[in-house]
């Protein structure tokens, strides 16, 4: 019950942007053969795809090495009946129809592995997209206090992205080319063991320096990765404040932000394509290396006359054809380098610890009266600064309760606390008896029609942000809310009417967008209501239309208001005036007004101009 | 591209060809090694082993070099594009960042220049070397059998229009991954931005399912793009392996045709050496091609990179760093209708602000009040008229020397992720600013007692959006940050609705304390909050329908009477 808070920060940490959290692994080398267990076992159903398309590429590898022998029988034909003065060549016809049958078989296979591995690769990248979107609306809300947006995006296009493009792709190239390797090898071997030796050895030799420089190269990926991820934060952040950027003339400090970024990425990005880039070089000249030591101490072991000519012969063309494999594992390695990288990246997101799993709780709610109680709450977003002290009060049903206070009261906590948006650090809340924690999350949500602080549209038109998530409400009951709450003419009025686009911040004023979100609420008809804030960019004659309205919709219902208009609070039930975390008063307007304290004062403080 | 670029490429082509020289040595050496076997002379293997060796150790040394080169020079470009790139929406009005949205901004940012980069790190070094190792290749085996030089030209012409074909399908769809990208960027972005909404109307689902719709889009149209691309590659490896079959078959058959044994060996050993060759032509050949399956998507960054270089900002600056007066703010005549839109949102409004004096602009919602104020600061430019701050038309100024003059609060805080600090002292002239000044500001905002108890006081973290503080206290560091800079005039739009009625009026009156002498223009909702202002502007649908003091407006103004009747009592109205 308590693991949301998991994620809960220590006093003292700061600067995000050095790495935050949970994702500021230090620059390890993590082996990347953790990263392909990790998305193996994650990867589910298209496993099998993978392990089909491997299955495929391997036996058209197979089918390659064979090739290059009936090649190998046609030259030796060929070699041999010179100087015989045939002309028969019916032989080598039928030597070359079989190869030629090897080749177009081994042709499908390919084609076909072509197609699954890339196919089952996107797929994947489209798994770990959703799931990642996913994650993100399952992780405690505190995660994001730490996080930038643009950091988070970044994880679900360039990283999974960078996934998508080598994991198939990288695995499969990784296991053809080792088939291919140890079956050059083995054949090597069978045909002269210390012919093979001295092929293999620069190989290995390859191989070690390769790893050497994989482990001490790793962390350019990481950091690649990263800088990315940051380059994508700064961006997002800056576009999205771009007017008080201009404003402050802060343009200059965003470009030397920007700049480190950029110098930072473009080392890391010269560092790590440069070593992928010369992984491939690197064993080309192993492979050459080989050529020249099959040569040379081949034809010391000719002189003494210790293996036949036509070894050698056979071992040229193995050695070629080692190089394949050579070049190939060369090239999986540094793919799987960028994708290790990215998935680290992406699983330090798909593994932090998500909100309680609740599927299991199945406690029954009735028809809700809408009795709340807070039972002696305390709370503190940052651990050691606690905001909600020892927070009681009931209220009975059907009552509306206004929540006022200065501001950082703690009003919005209440309510955070109330949705369940955050849990409590101790006391407990009830809704009708049964106490917030033995419902489930989206229970909790279900009974509460809530209008927040910070006005929220999406890209979509005027009907589906108003819809939002019930598609089945009539066009009536949408058109009477926004009736109700005086945006009607205005939306009609809008080119398309309510089949209008609302795009980033095109033409729509705040008290619109705050009058689109209140309609929104009227029309998610649910028991209880909670409004905070709701009115704040309204002129005050629409709000009185709102509240009017807003009395049709929370008349008998359980309702909380947070307002500092204390004008549209008075004939409220209760109000609760809080202040720094604790209730200071509770009563109706006019005992709080009669009573002369922190109410009285803040009533007053509306007027205090006028005298 | 700067000259230290072409150096790098220049450099980059000298060292290819010097690899290519060497890369073409090394099968000379492999059939004068074979050669010198068929003559038993060990020796001369040995020796031409070993340079052999030399060959294959200066090719790998050079394309080492080229290698590092090449990384250099497309990061170096990447980190160009991305900072002339940066630099040019640094320079964008509100108009031009709707138009592009910032969704597509950012991928354009990263992930684009990414491709772009890519492209280049790995196609550059095959566009200048495939060509010049293909010609060489073909210089070598110039003048060879008709028989095996039609073999050679067949499976060229075949590779070239299996090629063609599968990027023409392909093309389009690779096109599309970039804007497909930012649909994917675009949602997630909503989901991040809308979690609290999402979360209270159980919407995860409805989010998500409009997450997959773009997620499984960018799917569908790569998996074709897969799918078209298929079998490109394994025809590529056919076509080598079908070539070099065909010189064989056609070579048995000139062998033998051969007259004497002599000849017959000699044809042999060219067999052995065209064949090389002819697998070297073809593989670069189709390396070349196989670049081509990168570029349009690089081709589509390039142009969308382009898109946003090339757009001039549709706000620019003039020169003047200075107006003719001081802390005036004037407005003649000005109507503005926003791009795209039917009806003006401000339509004739004339005003004028006098140095020292507070000027209110009150109106219904959706009145003109925020574009009046985001006229002054020039984030759009009027459609006609003048506004005119210090005595001067505000587009003569130097953009940067106007909203130095100007203390600009918005309406919804805008808050940065970093310390308290950061966010109040803001901007241009940061660096001049004492701890006494932070201090002021954030005491005149009214938000020192809550600074204070943040655990690290002023030095304490604040997320990307103010997400870990109340909406008051976000509103409350934005108006510091205006305090902080000390501005001849104030624009405070809207800025007081979050705030209580108390911290409203104490900030205000701090404001004056602090302040006389700063011109005031102020946007409200509540008639407290503007009554003592010498002026008050009454906007309703973008016209003025009512300007003077509060006492005068009650008489003559019926919406001004209408706003305060809805907030004040009978008794406060007389």
């Amino acid at each position: 019950m308590s693991e949301p808070k998991g994620g809960k920060l220590a006093p003292g940490k700061s600067d995000s942007r050095k790495g935050g959290p949970p994702w500021s692994r230090a620059d390890k080398p993590r082996n990347f053969r953790q990263a392909v267990v990790q998305l193996t076992g994650y990867v589910g159903v298209y496993r099998y795809w993978i392990m089909l398309g491997i299955t495929l590429s391997t036996v058209g590898a197979v089918l390659s090495i064979i090739g290059p022998q009936y090649l190998k029988e046609i030259s030796d034909e060929i070699f041999d009946g010179i100087g015989t003065g045939t002309t028969d060549t019916s032989a080598i016809v039928s030597l070359a129809l079989i190869t030629m049958a090897i080749y177009v078989v081994s042709f499908i296979l390919m084609g076909t592995e072509h197609y699954i591995i890339p196919a089952a690769s996107e797929r994947i990248a489209n798994l770990l997209r959703r799931d990642l979107a996913h994650k993100i609306n399952r992780l405690p809300m505190n995660y994001f206090d730490n996080s930038s947006n643009g950091d988070i995006m970044s994880r679900l296009t360039n990283d999974a992205d960078t996934i998508g493009e080598m994991f198939g792709h990288s695995v499969s190239m990784f296991v053809t080319a080792a088939v291919l390797f140890f079956g050059c090898i083995v054949m090597m071997f069978y045909t002269c063991p210390i012919l093979a030796v001295i092929t293999v050895l620069p190989a290995l030799g390859g191989f070690v320096i390769m790893r050497i420089i994989i482990s001490r190269t790793h962390r350019y990926f990481v950091r690649q990765s990263r800088n990315l991820g940051a380059m994508n934060g700064l961006v997002e952040e800056s576009y999205y404040g771009q007017q008080i950027v201009h404003a402050y003339g802060d343009e200059d400090n965003v470009r030397r932000r920007f700049s480190e970024i950029n110098r930072d990425l473009y080392d890391s990005a010269y560092k790590s394509r440069f070593i992928s880039g010369s992984m491939p070089q690197l064993m080309n000249f192993v492979g050459n290396l080989g050529y020249v030591a099959v040569c040379i101490v081949g034809s010391m072991l000719v002189m003494q006359e210790q293996i036949t000519y036509g070894v050698i012969v056979a071992f040229i063309v193995y050695v070629r054809m080692f190089n394949t494999p050579l070049l190939q594992l060369s090239d999986a390695l540094a793919s799987m380098q960028s994708m290790a990288a990215a998935s680290e990246r992406v699983f330090d997101l798909l593994e932090a610890p998500s909100l309680d799993d609740e599927s299991g709780k199945d406690t029954e709610v009735g028809e809700i009266k809408g009795e709340v109680e807070f039972r002696d709450i305390s709370f503190s977003y940052i651990e050691g600064n606690e905001i909600i002290h020892h927070f009681s009060f009931t209220v009975e049903p059907g009552q509306k309760i206004a929540i006022v206070g200065p501001t950082g009261a703690g009003k919005t906590t209440v309510v955070n606390l109330l949705m369940r948006f955050y849990e409590v650090d101790s006391g407990d809340i009830l809704i009708d008896g049964i106490s917030v924690r033995d419902l489930r999350r989206d229970q909790v949500h279900s009974m509460f029609a809530m209008v927040q602080q910070d006005v929220w549209l999406f890209e979509g038109t005027v009907r589906e942000n108003l819809m939002f998530n019930r598609p089945s409400v009539s066009d009536e009951k949408m058109i009477q809310a926004c009736k109700a709450v005086g945006i009607h003419d205005f939306i009609v009025s809008l080119p398309e009417g309510y089949d209008t686009v609302i795009s980033d911040s095109a033409g729509l004023s705040s008290g619109q967008k705050q009058q689109l979100t209140i309609a929104r609420a009227i029309i998610h008809d649910a028991p209880m209501v909670i409004f905070d804030e709701a009115t704040s960019s309204v002129d005050t004659r629409t709000e009185k239309l709102i509240q009017k309205a807003t009395e049709d919709l929370t008349r008998g219902k359980t309702s909380f208001i947070i307002a500092h208009r204390l004008t549209t609070i008075r004939d409220c039930d209760k109000i609760v005036v809080m202040r720094n975390g604790r209730i200071e008063e509770v009563g109706t307007h006019d005992e709080l007004l009669a009573r002369g304290g922190v109410y009285f004062g803040l009533y007053n403080s509306q007027f205090e101009n006028c005298a | 591209m700067g000259s230290r670029e072409w150096t790098l490429v220049i450099l980059a082509v000298i060292l290819i060809l010097g690899q290519v020289f060497m890369d073409l040595a090394i099968p000379d050496y492999m059939s004068r090694i074979t050669d010198a076997y068929l003559l038993e002379d060990h020796d001369t293997v040995i020796q031409y082993g070993i340079e052999m060796i030399v060959c294959a150790f200066l090719s790998l040394i050079l394309s080492l070099a080229v290698g590092f080169i090449l990384a250099n020079f497309a990061a170096r470009l990447g980190m160009k594009i991305r900072a002339a790139q940066f630099d040019r929406v640094q320079e964008f009005s509100a108009q031009d960042l709707n138009r592009f949205s910032i969704a597509s901004l950012i991928t354009r940012s990263t992930n684009d220049v990414t491709q772009i980069q890519n492209f280049v790190a790995r196609g550059l070094q095959v566009v200048i070397k495939s060509p010049i190792l293909a010609v060489w290749a073909v210089s070598k085996i110039h003048g060879s059998s008709i028989e095996w030089t039609m073999v050679v030209v067949g499976a060229l012409l075949a590779l070239v229009i299996v090629m063609v074909v599968s990027l023409r399908l392909a093309i389009p769809k690779f096109m599309n991954i970039q804007w497909l990208t930012d649909a994917v960027n675009r949602s997630t972005r909503e989901n991040l931005e809308g979690m609290r909404i999402i979360r209270a109307y159980d919407a995860e689902e409805f989010q998500e399912s409009k997450f997959k719709t773009s997620n499984d889009n960018l799917l569908e149209n790569n998996i074709k793009a897969v799918k078209y691309m298929a079998f490109t590659w394994p025809f590529a490896q056919a076509a080598m392996n079908f070539v070099t079959l065909g010189i064989y078959w056609a070579g048995a058959a000139i062998i033998f045709n051969a007259p004497t044994a002599v000849e017959q060996k000699l044809l042999f050993s060219d067999m052995i050496v065209f064949t090389s060759y002819a697998t070297m032509v073809l593989s670069s050949v189709i390396v070349f091609i196989g670049i081509f399956r990168m570029l349009p998507r690089a081709l589509v960054s390039m142009r969308r990179v382009r898109e946003v270089v090339r757009t001039e900002p549709s706000v620019i600056g003039g020169t003047e760093t200075e107006g003719t007066e001081k802390g005036t703010v004037e407005f003649r005549n000005v109507s503005f209708t926003y791009p795209g839109a039917k009806r003006p949102v401000l339509e004739d409004i004339s005003f004028r602000a006098e140095k020292g004096s507070t000027f209110a602009i009150i109106g219904s919602t959706g009145s003109g009040k925020t574009t009046a104020v985001n006229l002054i600061e020039r984030f759009y430019d009027v459609s006609s008229g003048q506004v005119l701050v210090d005595g001067r038309d505000v587009r003569e100024y130097d953009l940067a020397a106007l909203r130095r003059k100007l203390g600009y609060v918005p309406q919804s805080a805008i808050i940065f992720s970093g310390s308290v600090e950061m966010n109040v002292n803001y901007g241009y002239g940061s660096e001049s600013r004492t701890q006494d000044d932070i201090r002021r500001a954030l005491r005149v905002a009214q938000a020192e007692s809550f600074v204070e108890a943040l655990p690290e006081g002023s030095q304490s973290h604040i997320s990307q959006h103010g997400r870990n503080i109340s909406g008051g206290q976000k509103q409350r560091v934005s108006i510091a940050r205006a305090v902080c800079r000390d501005p001849e005039i104030y624009l405070l739009d809207d800025t007081f609705s979050a705030l209580d009625y108390r911290t409203d009026r104490e900030l205000r009156n701090a404001l004056k304390e602090e302040t006389a002498g700063s011109t005031v223009i102020i946007v409200a909702q509540r008639i407290g909050t503007i009554m003592d202002a010498d002026e008050i502007l009454v906007l309703d649908n973008g016209r003025e329908v009512g300007r003077g003091r509060h006492r005068d407006l009650l008489r003559t103004c019926p919406e001004y009477y209408d706003i305060a009747r809805s907030q004040l009592t009978e008794e406060e109205l007389l």
